[in-house]
């Protein structure tokens, strides 16, 4: 029997066990609204606008290891996708696209609401279709998903054309996906993979340093079972909060351009350190030229592209995370190596550096200080909520006061750095994780790049929490401008702030304000009572705060600057970029 | 460092942007590039010079494996093999200069392929060094204009590695 390609599309989608996905109707994709309209295994969450629904899709996946779907019409709602496909893309997250397009005929036509979207997406994902006959249709949508969610996990874009869609055809669904050009390798070279072992056991001064590729391969366990066993201390990046309990005596908290002291002093200072899924991201690394210096480096990432990338790797093991770690353990049990004895002062001297330089703030009683928010987050959601966030010193101190315990508590823009990105994020994720407690983490400046999806969340009683850390600028930026700049605030000083209280109440959410420390807790407090309705909670938050600790731009990762001296002769502080 | 990098690709649409894209996007130089069919017609093939150092052909050769539609990614560095380049120049030389020129076009194994009253236009084939030499000497006698076709390579039979 034929069906419409729309048909042939929502077939697709459950048969690939899609149960949500988020969207925005227009002209070219009317056909698939269409079939949704009668449709029960699948809920469309209306965004307010496509960069929402990207968001979404990427929180939902991030949240649950799923792939995230997202339906768009064509020309201006898949050009708003774009800052979403990027943001997917920089991270590695898996999403499926659909935009609209406009009938085969009329393609490169300038027709109306016409973009060339497999075009200008091409960079930012990591494949893409244009389907031209309807009969390839359930077959790319197939492989759109096996190459979206295997190997190293991404975006991957179809375009639609509308008489594809409203074509009609037999709906054969390909039980095996074979890509004869598409073999990412899942297991280590067993020779690598002993002299990894090797590597570890020889190391006196190790460190593993873990990224977003363990959370991606599910190797969470691995990690710290390898940790645990070789006592080894783990530094992760921002994209590997989680990765590996926050809370563990071995864990280093965060490296890179905001990470703690020890972190980066132990990387420093290692004679071995040992990424595991990560890609040597430049905030990471700062200065390559003096990263970890005195270091062999391992990596495992099954990305062949990572390696070698930025910095120079005495021992790559291209594989997925989980089977190598599992293949590189199995090897160092049968070493019994007794690295309890051999580890003793070199953690001795990590826990000098912990107590030299811990990561702290100064409390106030009459301003709150961001940190002090985040802390309190903290403790309130016992460590086991779903954080969110946007980007600037939000982010950061997010990284650095909360301690994440489990993957995939830790949804953030890490490589694009997206502002606008946490609000529609937590979203996705509330509504993959519905008993869960999903907190955005913001900034007054990029809540309102995403504002309008407090309409997502009322309408869908999504209970997720905004907690504002309103300081009234664009922070991040201006603590640049403050450090490298000479105090001159350009443009950075938001002026007109909306009343987020009044913004939420009038899109019948909960608002909730605290203007002085005291005000923190109770305000969390009852902020965490409300089940049915997003709240925004806007903290009257200390301006002049700056994240700390900070390697400028262009300096080694030990060439930290801290709190205290800020009120120090520039030439500490020297940028280059 | 100069390399000849063959890419075995799905014949698809838009392949073709997908691996000069990578080029433009990730700031890789690109010397030449042509495509062509190969026996099986789902299949084209491209060959990309480059120049960069080890780190950066590496990195190249990595990113093209890791596009999709790319089956199979040679650096002819590491094989012995054969590259050739075809060029069609079209020349005027003055009266007195024909023969010299028409002689010099045959010791470069040259042909003429079409002859005005007053130009001639030459092909011939060969690898980088041959056709840039070409170029050189018949520079005096008045080129017109030239068309390249890119380099090609194949691998020698037995193909014998090289490192
Ligand atoms: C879409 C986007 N535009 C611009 C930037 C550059 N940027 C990075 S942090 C920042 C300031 C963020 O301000 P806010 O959201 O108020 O957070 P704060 O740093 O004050 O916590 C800006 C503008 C960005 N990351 N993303």
């Amino acid at each position: 029997m034929k069906i419409s390609g729309a048909e042939i599309l929502i077939k697709c989608l459950k048969k690939e066990g899609v149960k949500h996905i988020f969207g925005y109707p227009g002209g070219v994709v009317l056909n698939i609204f269409d079939i949704l309209y009668d449709e029960k295994g699948l809920e469309l969450f209306l965004t307010r606008h496509e960069q929402g629904a990207v968001h979404a899709a990427d929180g939902y996946a991030r949240a649950s290891g799923k792939v995230g779907v997202a339906i768009v019409t064509s020309g201006p709602g898949a050009t708003n996708t774009v800052t979403g496909i990027a943001t997917a893309s920089m991270d590695s997250i898996p999403l499926v696209v659909f935009s609209g397009q406009v009938p085969t005929m009329l393609i490169g036509n300038d027709a109306f609401q016409e973009a060339d979207i497999v075009g200008i997406t091409r960079p930012c994902t990591k494949h893409n279709y244009l389907v031209k006959d309807i009969n390839d249709l359930a077959r790319t949508v197939r492989e759109a998903f096996h190459i979206a969610s295997t190997g190293r996990p991404g975006p991957v874009l179809i375009d639609l054309p509308k008489d594809v869609t409203s074509g009609m055809a037999e709906f054969i669904w390909p039980e095996e996906v074979k890509i004869r050009s598409y073999n990412p390798t899942y297991h280590g070279n067993k020779w690598m993979i002993r002299q990894a072992a090797q590597m570890i056991t020889k190391a006196k001064k190790p460190v593993i340093m873990a990224g977003g590729g363990v959370i991606l391969s599910e190797a969470s366990k691995e990690l710290k079972e390898l940790a645990e066993l070789t006592k080894i201390p783990v530094t992760t990046t921002l994209m590997g909060l989680g990765a590996f309990p926050g809370t563990n005596k071995l864990s280093l908290g965060m490296l890179g351009m905001h990470g703690t002291y020890y972190a980066n002093k132990a990387v420093q200072d290692a004679d071995l350190l040992i990424g595991i899924g990560v890609r040597f991201d430049d905030r990471v690394t700062g200065k390559t030229s003096a990263f970890a210096p005195e270091a062999k480096i391992m990596q495992i990432d099954i990305d062949p592209t990572s390696i070698r990338k930025n910095v120079s790797v005495d021992l790559p093991v291209v594989g997925d995370v989980r089977n190598v770690l599992r293949d590189i353990i199995k090897g160092l049990k049968e070493q019994k190596g007794q690295w309890g004895a051999v580890r003793s002062s070199w953690l001795k001297q990590i826990n000098a550096w912990t107590k030299e330089r811990p990561l702290t703030y100064s409390f106030d009683d009459k301003v709150i200080k961001p940190e002090f928010v985040v802390e309190k987050i903290f403790e309130i959601s016992k460590g086991d909520a779903i954080i969110c966030t946007e980007v600037g010193q939000n982010q950061m101190w997010a990284a650095q006061f909360y301690k994440y315990d489990k993957p995939r508590r830790w949804l953030s823009s890490g490589g694009l750095g997206t502002m606008g990105y946490g609000f529609p994020a937590a979203i996705g994720a509330q509504i993959a994780c519905p008993d869960k407690l999903v907190i955005d983490i913001a900034g007054d400046g990029s809540i309102q790049m995403n504002i309008q999806e407090l309409a997502t969340a009322v309408i869908n009683k999504l209970p997720v929490k905004v907690a504002i850390l309103n300081n009234g600028f664009l922070g991040m930026v201006r603590q640049w401008q403050e450090l490298f700049f000479r105090e001159r605030y350009s443009h950075t000083n938001l002026d007109v702030i909306p009343d987020f209280v009044k913004v939420a109440e009038a899109y019948g959410a909960v608002g909730l304000r605290a203007e002085k420390p005291e005000d923190v807790v109770p305000v969390l407090k009852e902020a965490l009572k409300i089940k049915d309705r997003p709240v925004f909670m806007d903290f009257k938050v200390d301006w002049r705060e700056k994240v700390f600790p900070m390697v400028p731009a262009g300096a080694a990762i030990d060439e930290m600057i801290f709190d205290e001296e800020k009120k120090k002769p520039e030439k500490k502080l020297k940028a280059v970029k | 460092m100069r390399h000849t990098i063959s890419v075995l690709v799905e014949n698809k649409f838009g392949v073709l942007s997908r691996v000069s894209g990578l080029f433009s996007g990730r700031g890789f130089n690109i010397e030449s590039l042509s495509v062509g069919e190969t026996i099986d017609p789902a299949i084209s093939l491209m060959t990309v010079v480059t120049i960069g150092d080890d780190q950066i052909v590496e990195q190249i050769t990595k990113q093209l494996n890791k596009l999709i539609d790319v089956i199979k990614v040679v650096d002819f560095v590491e094989f012995e093999h054969v590259e050739r380049e075809m060029i069609l120049v079209k020349v005027s030389p003055k009266k007195n200069d024909k023969a010299e020129f028409l002689r010099l076009a045959e010791i470069f194994r040259g042909r003429i392929v079409d002859s005005g009253p007053t130009t001639f236009t030459v092909e011939t084939t060969g690898d980088e060094k041959k056709i840039a030499a070409f170029i050189e000497l018949i520079k005096p006698f008045g080129i017109k204009e030239f068309v390249r076709t890119g380099t090609i390579a194949i691998a020698r039979e037995g193909i014998k590695k090289i490192k």
